[in-house]
């Protein structure tokens, strides 16, 4: 089988402990370009611990990332985030003092954003709204313009896709936009994740709705007890024994 | 039967507005805009003139310089995040720059200011650097260690005089240069932070007061943001203290004095903790206060403790919040 997809992100024998407890053990796992990889598990498994590794705000006790043949281990998170792997947080992290464009002032004036945006980066604040538009915030309602302390969940979580988008990254991790959210706002939110699949954006999911998960994903990992215990495309990974019993539990065998 | 009432507040003054975002669309509205800030304007180059006397007028002064350090303490507590207790370090430091150059090299007022307002602002930023990406209390109890530490350092070596302290250390040509120096230095301190703050930049020290986790995942080296707020706190600091210097023609300890460190806190949070301006205004306030409680001595702290502890208990918005409040709603009761 040829690899004719670049490997943007190689994550090697990644293991983290908190104190006695061993939050990710030897996970390895590729991912390519373009692609979308979704990370599974269930409560605890180590999701979101190996997001916070790979990004650089957790140091991993043994193991290493690297980003294009980048070692990334060591690098503090900006600098992560400065090479263009973005992240989103599960817990929402808004500027709530802030009007929800505002917000993407941040990202906009970081250094690789100017980088991007040259001479001409004059007006944040117009890129800002636009980029507000493309995640779904409605302009006509002035939605763009609420302090983000207004905002309900739903825009939150876009938001926190849209700081990362400021970004220009190569690659994004979202960290459960899904949770927390009604059936609806989920609704509306798969086609803007589908949408940034086909433009191409690289995408790690962490997920617990495995149903909208499987709409979008090329490939899942499956965490558990910080082990990775089973890697395919959706379908397959759900047939594996161990997934079921790590979601179901034990057959009773009655 | 009570019937209920709630209290109704209406916007005046402009029409088409949001929080903070005015669509100004004649000269009435232009006008009620611009007349608090004219007002600061005008009480800060007028107060000079109508004060009696020389000693109120050096009160005034020294009330300006209390009024620079609220300002460096909101800015830096208020707008970025970064809770600075260490205003009688920038005193001190600034203060003994400034003289000593002025004491041992003969420098010129017009010289030694300038490079004392500088070259402090970055020996205090270097030496707080290190402490920068600690958070809330911690960077504050850091920078309150400070002044004590450098005093102590002072009086130890034997070093600038130690106890005596230098004098004299030549002073401004006379009480009007230097009174208009400092008010002109508060208003564009004021002006300057609060043009600052709306800017992109200053959207980033916002953002790392309220959540700096985000602002690292943005792809900003916080630390060095931080560095720039503090850079930008510590010289205004610097300035007040080679300010006392000479107006004082005296270097010493005293530049270390605690009160440089405190009295700007009771003045933001009496003045309106965030608005820049409040501070300020607390500073002017409560610095003639405690010159007129001067026979008390020592007392005068008592006066700190309750004014922070009335306006925390009763009025924790601080006085220019509640007087834009009033300025920009007007309330009434209406029926429920």
């Amino acid at each position: 089988m040829g690899r004719e997809k670049e490997v943007l992100i190689q994550v090697r024998n990644v293991s983290k402990f908190f104190g006695g407890v061993r939050a990710l053990n030897k996970v390895s796992f590729d991912l390519l370009k373009g692609e979308v990889l979704g990370i599974i598990g269930p409560n605890g498994s180590g999701k979101t611990t190996l997001v916070n590794t790979i990004t650089g705000f957790h140091k991993p006790d043994s193991g290493e990332v690297f980003f294009k043949d980048m070692k990334l281990t060591g690098f503090p998170p900006w600098k992560i985030a400065d090479l263009g792997v973005a992240r989103t947080f599960q817990i929402v992290r808004p500027y709530l003092s802030l009007r929800a464009y505002k917000n993407l002032i941040v990202p906009l004036w970081s250094p690789r954003a100017r980088r991007f945006a040259g001479s001409r980066g004059g007006d944040r604040d117009a890129v800002a709204i636009d980029l507000l538009e493309e995640v779904g915030f409605e302009r006509d309602a002035y939605v763009p313009y609420k302090l983000a302390s207004a905002l309900p969940l739903g825009y939150l979580k876009r938001l926190e896709l849209a700081r990362c988008l400021a970004l220009r990254p190569e690659v994004i991790i979202c960290d459960e936009v899904f949770s927390g959210l009604s059936m609806s706002e989920i609704a509306s939110m798969v086609p803007l994740i589908e949408r940034l699949r086909i433009k191409g954006v690289t995408l790690i999911m962490i997920e617990h709705r495995l149903r909208e998960l499987f709409k979008v994903a090329d490939k899942v990992i499956v965490l558990e007890f910080g082990e990775k215990i089973a890697e395919g495309i959706p379908e397959q990974v759900m047939q594996n024994e161990r997934v079921k019993r790590a979601y179901l539990g034990e057959e009773l065998g009655l | 039967m009570n019937e209920e009432r709630r209290k109704e507040r209406l916007d005046r003054g402009i029409k088409a507005r949001t929080e903070g975002l005015y669509a100004v669309s004649s000269w009435r509205e232009v006008s009620y805009l611009l007349a608090p800030r004219a007002g600061l304007i005008l009480f800060l180059l007028i107060a000079p003139l109508v004060v009696p006397g020389l000693y109120w007028q050096r009160v005034l002064a020294l009330a300006g310089v209390y009024a620079l350090l609220a300002i460096s303490f909101d800015f830096l507590a208020g707008r970025v995040g970064l809770v600075c207790i260490g205003g009688a370090f920038m005193v001190g430091v600034g203060g003994y720059i400034s003289g000593g150059l002025n004491y041992y090299l003969g420098l010129p007022v017009a010289l030694t200011i300038p490079v004392a307002t500088f070259f402090g602002a970055l020996i205090c930023t270097l030496v707080w650097l290190p402490c920068l990406p600690l958070r809330g209390v911690y960077f504050a109890v850091v920078t309150f260690m400070f002044p004590f530490l450098t005093s102590s350092v002072i009086l130890a070596g034997g070093l600038f005089g130690s106890t005596e302290g230098l004098s004299p250390i030549g002073g401004f040509p006379n009480i009007w240069v230097s009174i208009y120096l400092m008010m002109s230095l508060v208003l564009f301190a004021i002006f300057g932070l609060r043009r600052l703050c709306g800017e992109d930049i200053g959207i980033v020290f916002a953002g790392i007061k309220d959540n700096d986790q985000a602002v690292i995942a943005s792809g900003v080296n916080v630390t060095r943001v931080k560095m720039y707020s503090l850079f930008i706190a510590t010289a205004i600091g610097c300035f007040a203290g080679a300010f006392v210097a000479h107006f004082s023609g005296f270097i010493g300890v005293s530049l270390f004095a605690v009160d440089f460190s405190i009295m700007p806190i009771a003045a933001c949070i009496m003045g309106g903790p965030g608005t820049i301006a409040g501070p300020a205004l607390g500073a002017f306030i409560l610095a003639p206060l405690s010159e007129l409680l001067r026979g008390f001595g020592q007392l005068r702290v008592v006066l700190y403790c309750v004014v922070l502890v009335g306006f925390i208990l009763f009025k924790p918005e601080g006085l220019l919040n509640w007087v834009a409040r009033k300025y920009h709603q007007f309330e009434h009761w209406v029926k429920v």
